[in-house]
């Protein structure tokens, strides 16, 4: 594989750049394969590449029904954090911060990720209180957590309401600074230049049509490309995971939802950290190129749809407003829905199921993009050895069954308000 | 934007609901035993239909009336909305 470097960006300028490698191949199926991975999205891609780079497995397959990263790889707000309360969720995301640390080496392709830090704001004494000990419970499983005051927040975001009658005053917050953001399409890119230079076929427009299963194991998949033996098969397919379980006559603690995100016209550097409302559901960043990057609330029913309904885009920017006036003058650029595998805790599954060979990695709601290396890395663990990791060991699915949920949020059931 | 024909009032926008999830799911009956994985079914697994999906919607700035609506998960068509206790 041509490394990209400055010696090759200056050689290949005497060619006027015509000469670049491709970054991944389109090979054609080939008949059998020793894994075969459904979903060419970050979750998909980083999984084969880990296979293939920790477990030397290089057999494998992706199979994406429409291009790799069109679905919530390329539709996230980018934001990569780990400032979880429960054990199971704190350190599998602090193990995935690590490998967003060294992504962009690993992987030689700059994914440009940007530790700027994320605040949590709180509106009350008791939210205080409830951060406090959040940010106590992450301390204490070695992630970076500050407890800010109102005059410490105003410091780092002083166009932030401050103003004395506002309905939601800004009592302080809850930082952690090793938290930011990165360039997502580039993670979908660069997982998938390396997993295809490895050996990994990544088969793009092909549609999954169904499964061989004989006597309980997986034999096979059939796709609009033809049938393809394997042993293995991965679901990684976020929204459309109820989808591929029903040709499995497989009912999963899982509904898919809408969630909708926007940008605004560039402007000016204002925001140098993450900022997350805390008496809704709005977070906003600011891209490199200088739009304002916001996200909110699911829609609110059962969607398919990956675009969305104004009234929730109205609450959630509404939420904005009142978080930060000045976003009021700004022009929205645009607008954009994705499908997410809402689970009924909240977390993830990443597991083996009740069929031999077929694992099952999905449900995650809000979280799937700051979760695609550690997810990729223990999903690969999970396929290869057959078993799952500690580090996903809570993820099961029978936690529903025997009452070991991870509600990091303790809302309950009803996913759509979540 | 949702246009939504509440049973009991008409059309109206979808500001004037609240979402009350998959009404195909059934509650174990009362006074009976039930087993973990009955249970199991009804609180947490979904069938998340893509396609026809009847489900709860509540008129909460309205008449404050339940019903059930049949809509289209991938396109938002809603091809009928019923009383709670009517079947489709």
């Amino acid at each position: 594989m041509q490394k990209y470097s400055v010696f090759n960006l200056i050689k290949n300028a005497f060619t006027a750049h015509k000469n670049w490698e491709v970054a991944w191949k389109d090979p054609t199926p080939k008949s059998q394969y020793d894994v075969v991975i459904i979903g060419g999205g970050g979750h998909g891609l980083a999984t084969a590449f880990y296979l293939a780079k920790e477990h030397k497995i290089t057999n494998v397959a992706i199979i994406e029904k429409g291009w790799i990263g069109g679905g919530n790889v390329g539709r996230n707000t980018t934001i990569i954090r780990s400032n979880y309360m429960h054990d199971e969720n704190a350190l599998f995301s602090e193990f995935g911060m690590n490998l967003w640390r060294d992504m962009s080496q690993e992987l030689n392709f700059n994914v440009m990720f940007s530790p700027r830090g994320i605040i949590n704001l709180a509106h009350s004494d008791a939210q205080m209180n409830v951060y406090s000990r959040r940010g106590n419970s992450m301390r204490l499983n070695g992630i970076d957590a500050i407890l800010l005051g109102r005059e410490e927040v105003k410091k780092i975001i002083p166009m932030a309401d401050f103003s004395e009658n506002v309905r939601f005053p800004i009592f302080g917050g809850l930082m952690q600074p090793s938290a930011g953001t990165a360039r997502h399409d580039a993670v979908a890119w660069g997982y998938a230049r390396q997993a295809d230079s490895m050996g990994v076929d990544i088969i793009q427009n092909c549609e999954v049509t169904g499964f061989d299963v004989v006597g309980g194991k997986i034999k096979g998949i059939r796709t609009s490309k033809g049938n393809i033996k394997t042993n293995k098969v991965g679901l990684c397919v976020a929204g459309s995971t109820s989808i591929l379980a029903e040709k499995l006559n497989m009912t999963l603690p899982i509904e898919t939802h809408l969630l909708q995100a926007c940008v605004s016209e560039p402007i000016k550097p204002i925001l140098p950290n993450v900022v997350t409302f805390g008496a809704g559901h709005f977070y906003c960043s600011q891209s490199d190129k200088g739009e304002m990057v916001m996200g909110g609330d699911l829609d609110g029913y059962n969607s398919y749809a990956q675009r969305g309904n104004l009234p929730t885009l109205q609450h959630v920017l509404t939420e904005g407003i009142a978080m930060f006036p000045f976003l009021s003058k700004l022009k929205m650029l645009r607008t954009w829905g994705g499908i997410m595998d809402m689970s009924m805790d909240g977390s993830p599954i990443i597991d083996k199921t009740h069929i031999e060979g077929l694992y099952l990695n999905c449900g995650w709601c809000y979280g799937g993009f700051k979760a695609t290396p550690a997810s990729g890395w223990t999903f690969a663990h999970t396929i290869a050895k057959d078993r799952v990791h500690e580090l996903n060991s809570g993820y099961s699915l029978n936690r529903f069954h025997t009452g070991h949920l991870i509600d990091e949020k303790g809302l309950g059931t009803k996913t759509w308000i979540s | 934007m949702l246009h939504i024909k509440c049973p009991y009032c008409g059309m109206r926008s979808q500001n004037e609901f609240a979402y009350g999830g998959d009404a195909s799911v059934k509650r174990p009956e009362l006074n009976k035993e039930i087993s973990d994985s009955e249970w199991d079914n009804f609180v947490y697994l979904r069938k998340s239909l893509r396609g026809k999906h009847l489900e709860f919607w509540h008129h909460i700035s309205g008449c404050r009336q339940w019903f059930k609506v049949q809509r289209d998960t991938a396109t938002h068509e809603i091809f009928k909305t019923l009383k709670p206790n009517e079947d489709i």
